[in-house]
Parts: C-alpha cells; sequence; structure tokens
C-alpha cells in the first residue's frame, strides 16, 4: 500500500546559513496512523511540514504525500493534503460559512456540493450557530475548529496539524483530541506537530524525534519510554546524611543492581532509571541509604514519560 | 450528514470524491471570483477609496480655481482625461500593493489560495488581472463623476479603442509595480510606500499637465518621461481630447507594453520568493 508520507534524505538549506535547516531526515508515515513529529523551537519541523505542504522548496531528497511528488508535482499534491497552521489565516473577509464554502471552491467543488459539505462541517464542529458571524468574532478555539472544518472540505488524504492545542482551553483540547480520532478512524491520516509531550503520547500511534534537522528516534510513545534506560523510574526524596551530597549519594545508588543511571534534579529528588522492576531495587536502595545515613522522605515509582525520553535525546539547553 | 458518514475499515484509505482533473482552471476562476465577491461586499468602501480623491482634485483645480480665475474653461477638458488615467493607475496599484503586504504578514489570509490546486504564479496573475478590473471600473466611474463636477466631459466616439486599450495596458502596468511593492514592503513600511513611491508617482505622471507643454522645463520633462504614468495619460488625452498636443499613441501603447511586461516579470518573481520559501 502506498505510504501517505514518505521523506527521505531531505535536506533544506536556507540561503545565507550555514547549516542545514532539515539534514538528511528520512521518515515513513503509514495510512491512517496519527503521526507526532516532536522537536524543539528549530529543530526542522516546520520547515519539514512546509516541503510536504509545497511551500518550502527542498535542497535536496524525496518527499511523497500519498504517492504524489511535492517538489515535482505540487498542484496535484495539494489536492490529497491539507493543512491546518498554529495561528490563524482564515479569510476574514468572508463568514465561517462562506470560507468553507470558498475553500470547497478554490479545489473544484461544485456549488451545492460546497454549501452542503460546509453546513454538515460546520454542525460537526460545534458551529452552526456562529456560521454567518465575522470570522473576527470567533475565540482561538473556535478559529481552530473552523480551520479543521475548512481543512475537511476537500477530503484531503493527509492532514497536517501545527501545534493543534497549543493556547486552547481544556475543554477545546478534548474536543480537538476527539475529533482527530474520529478523523483517523475514518482513514484521514494525521500529522501533527507538538511540543505537548502528553499530547504526543495520548494521541500519537507513533512519535519520531527531530533535533538539527535530524531523525533522532522514531517508535510508539511506549517504544520510546521503554527504550529510555529500561522500564521505569524511582524519584527519592532524600536528606542526605552530614558530610555527604546529592551527588555521592546518586553515585553510589547508581551501583546497585537493575539501576540503569541516576540524576540529582537540583532541589527535587533523586531520580534512578531502572532496567528492571522497581519493587525488586527497592530494599538494596534503603540498605545503600541508611549504610550512608541519609533521611528517606518520600518514595515514588514511576514510569519513565515521553518527555524524559525527549530531554534526554535533545538536551537540557535552551533554544 | 452527506458522504462524510461513510466509514471505511481501519486502515484503509478513502478514495477523494473530489473531481481529479486539471483543476488550475477551476481554482483560477474560484479565487478571482473570491476577490470579485467581496470587492462587490464592500463596494461603498471601494467607491470612496477610488473616487473620493480624483473628485476633491477635479474640483479644486478645475471648479474652485477656475472660479477665481486662476484656470480656464479648456484646463477642465485637459485635466479630466488626466485624473482618469490617474485613478486607473492608482486603484490597480493599490489593489494588489497594500492587500498583498498585509495578507503575507498579518493576516496570512492568502495561505489558503497558495494551497489550492493551481500553479502558485498564478495566484499573483489573478491579482493583476482584479486590479485591472477593479481600475477599469473605477475608470467607467471618474466620467460621469467628472462630468457632474465640471458640468460637462470631453467625448470622442473616435478615440474609443484607444482610449480601451490605453486605460487596459496602463492600468496592467499600475498592477505589475503594485505586485512588485506588496511582494517587495514590509508592513512596518507600508507609511513609506506613500511618501517615497506613490506621491512622486503621481505627480510626475503628467496627470494635471500635457507632456509637450514641459518643452521649457527640459529638466522635468525627462523626469516625467520615465514614468510609465505620462504614457497612459497621454494615451488618455489623445484618445478623448486629440485636439490638445500629445506623445504619438503608439509610442505610449508600445511603452505600456514594455513596463507591463518589465513589473510583471519582477512583481511575479517577487511573488514567487515570499509564496515558496
Amino acid at each position: 500500500m502506498t505510504a501517505a508520507v514518505e521523506v527521505r534524505d531531505l535536506v533544506k538549506r536556507y540561503p545565507k546559513r550555514d547549516v542545514n535547516a532539515v539534514d538528511g531526515l528520512s521518515f515513513t508515515v503509514e495510512p491512517g496512523e496519527i503521526f507526532g513529529l516532536l522537536g524543539p523551537n528549530g529543530a526542522g519541523k516546520s520547515t519539514t511540514i512546509g516541503v510536504l505542504t509545497t511551500r518550502v522548496k527542498a535542497t535536496g531528497g524525496e518527499a511523497r504525500v500519498a504517492g504524489v511528488d511535492v517538489i515535482r508535482d505540487s498542484v496535484a499534491a495539494r489536492k490529497l493534503f491539507a493543512v491546518v497552521p498554529q495561528q490563524t489565516n482564515l479569510d476574514r473577509s468572508l463568514t465561517p460559512r462562506q470560507n468553507l464554502a470558498f475553500h470547497g471552491a478554490y479545489h473544484g467543488l461544485s456549488r451545492t456540493d460546497r454549501f452542503a459539505k460546509a453546513a454538515a462541517l460546520l454542525d460537526e464542529f460545534g458551529l452552526a450557530d456562529q456560521a454567518d458571524v465575522k470570522v473576527d468574532w470567533y475565540s482561538g478555539g473556535m478559529a481552530q475548529r473552523l480551520m479543521i472544518a475548512r481543512a475537511m472540505m476537500h477530503e484531503p488524504k493527509v492532514l497536517f496539524l501545527d501545534e493543534p492545542t497549543t493556547g486552547l482551553d481544556p475543554q477545546s483540547r478534548l474536543f480537538m483530541w476527539e475529533r482527530v480520532r474520529d478523523l483517523r478512524s475514518r482513514g484521514v491520516t494525521v500529522v501533527l506537530t507538538t511540543h505537548d509531550m502528553d499530547e504526543a503520547a495520548e494521541m500519537a500511534d507513533r512519535v519520531g524525534i527531530v533535533d538539527h534537522g535530524k531523525l533522532l528516534a522514531l517508535d510508539t510513545p511506549e517504544g520510546l519510554t521503554r527504550s529510555l534506560a529500561g522500564h521505569a523510574v524511582l524519584d527519592l526524596s532524600v536528606t542526605p546524611g552530614d558530610g555527604d551530597d546529592p551527588d555521592k549519594l546518586v553515585a553510589a545508588l547508581t551501583d546497585v543492581a537493575g539501576v540503569e543511571r541516576g540524576e540529582a534534579v537540583a532541589g527535587g529528588p533523586i531520580r534512578l532509571y531502572l532496567n528492571t522492576d522497581p519493587d525488586t531495587v527497592l530494599a538494596p536502595v534503603i540498605a545503600v541509604l541508611s549504610g550512608r545515613s541519609a533521611t528517606l522522605t518520600n518514595v515514588h515509582m514511576g514510569a519513565a514519560s515521553l518527555e524524559d525520553v525527549f530531554i534526554d535525546l535533545t538536551g537540557r539547553g535552551l533554544r | 450528514m452527506t458522504d462524510l458518514d461513510t466509514r471505511p475499515s481501519a486502515g484503509e484509505v478513502r478514495q477523494p470524491t473530489v473531481d481529479a482533473r486539471p483543476s488550475a482552471g477551476k481554482a483560477f476562476r474560484a479565487i478571482l471570483w473570491r476577490d470579485i465577491y467581496v470587492t462587490g461586499k464592500e463596494f461603498w468602501v471601494f467607491l470612496a477609496q477610488v473616487a473620493l480623491q480624483p473628485l476633491f482634485m477635479l474640483f479644486v483645480f478645475a471648479k474652485v480655481l477656475n472660479a477665481g480665475g486662476y484656470v480656464t474653461d479648456d484646463y477642465a477638458h485637459l485635466l479630466l482625461p488626466g485624473i482618469v488615467a490617474l485613478t486607473a493607475f492608482l486603484t490597480a496599484l493599490q489593489t494588489v500593493s497594500f492587500p498583498l503586504i498585509m495578507e503575507f504578514s498579518f493576516t496570512r489570509e492568502i495561505e489558503d489560495r497558495l494551497l489550492a490546486p493551481l500553479p502558485t504564479y498564478l495566484v499573483a496573475v489573478e491579482k493583476l488581472l482584479l486590479a485591472v478590473i477593479r481600475a477599469l471600473a473605477s475608470a467607467v466611474i471618474m466620467f460621469p463623476i467628472g462630468a457632474l463636477v465640471l458640468g460637462s466631459a470631453p467625448w470622442h466616439t473616435d478615440g474609443i479603442p484607444l482610449l480601451i486599450a490605453g486605460l487596459v495596458l496602463g492600468s496592467w502596468v499600475g498592477a505589475g509595480i503594485g505586485l512588485t511593492l506588496g511582494t517587495m514592503v514590509p508592513p512596518s513600511k507600508i507609511s513609506v510606500i506613500f511618501a517615497v513611491i506613490l506621491t512622486p508617482l503621481m505627480f510626475t505622471g503628467a496627470t494635471q499637465y500635457p507632456w509637450q507643454s514641459l518643452d521649457s522645463m527640459r529638466w522635468f520633462q525627462v523626469v516625467t518621461a520615465l514614468n510609465p504614468l505620462t504614457y497612459l495619460s497621454e494615451a488618455v488625452r489623445a484618445a478623448v481630447v486629440p485636439d490638445v498636443p500629445h506623445i504619438a499613441p503608439w509610442i505610449c501603447i508600445l511603452v505600456l507594453l514594455a513596463s507591463g511586461a518589465a513589473s510583471t516579470a519582477v512583481g511575479v518573481r517577487g511573488f514567487m520568493r515570499r509564496a515558496i520559501n
């Protein structure tokens, strides 16, 4: 079956820059998948989406959407995908209903078809009551919903969502997640970029982590968190004994069997990444602590989160 | 609901029902229709934009100054064609430049049209076509308004083909310059366009004076010869008031053709640079 999105050895270098914004990126998105593209600011996510949506000219490599080469055949490709940008780009000279109808007209829908479809989508996205007001009156969440409805007017095979829930209230966010899952169940492939790790873990079937224009990891959210130093983490709130300090404690605790590595978060607990179950490690850990006369005040057993994986791969440095 | 309710089994991608035939023509017409529809919706704004300034110019230069005895009746008939030329030229220029500056920056409204299934340069061509349509509409409005202000308007039936050709080509040149400015100027510099580009264009375009009357001011005659608006003004005057000495119409048409081609080439290149990174 044709891949929904196929990127191979993609390179983009902007003029007057000495590094590549996208530097040999390759990945494939299967039809019907929700694919999350994660990365810090400036990692190359937006440029990659820009190439796939025919707005950025690639320097090298290949990019296909639903089997169509977006670089060589951009007009045909535009029928097969739709984009919902982070920043609203609705047509403010038109009403919400006209925004949908004109989008349909640009994509060749007949008059009857586009008005019928606009009405159905406005209803589905909870905008039917405010379909004929000024777009300027719309809240951020409503504008976002209208942009997704607009994107669905020409029935794309692939929908690109750029940070779909940034700045939305919890209700709008839940509604958005529901709609995106609904799109998948209709066979639409969704590619989303996000900074929100919970959103990526919750929504995406697979996640690609990008930094400096390169793909660092690609797997299911579970697979990624599992790959990070084992299955689980153990957070210990500890007061070191006299003459001891957290770093020395971490060093000692890392020697315990089953502990892959550890770190002392400044002002916070000591976090141990385990490659075995937490309960088998707990007793030896307590033994080490009492041996160094440290006081244990709290223990938390948990799984590594996608955010841990993200930080582990892309570092703590500010961009 | 409509066909949106058909839900295929998991993993299957539904075939699009959208027509897969060449789409550029349909998309182009739809984009043009969007702009004409919006113009119609805001028709009074359009009317005020195009008619108010030339109206006041005609009134003060041809009526008020005439009442004081500073200009003759003949000057009014010489001024009206020039004002029609100026109106068409500026309407075309502003139709493209100002919206484009906003749409490429703050509002990003143009993005939905840039992603329509047609070659990107056609979105720029549509802007030019719309500008010519609006400019011709403004020229058509200006004749009766002028007649109303002046009491009569000059008319010369034999000159109609030249009038139409001149106005179409002149509007095209204005639109091309508008496209160039609209894709080059950042939004923070909009006011600079007015001061540094628009005002000199307006006053060196032989709209308020025939070009040959500048024989005694050689340097200014040379400056005006560099402004394509001069050739539009001269062509419209040659068509409407042929008795007034004017540049030969074939020269005007030739210069307008060349300026239109050049400004379009530069403008479309600028548009492509903005549309695709």
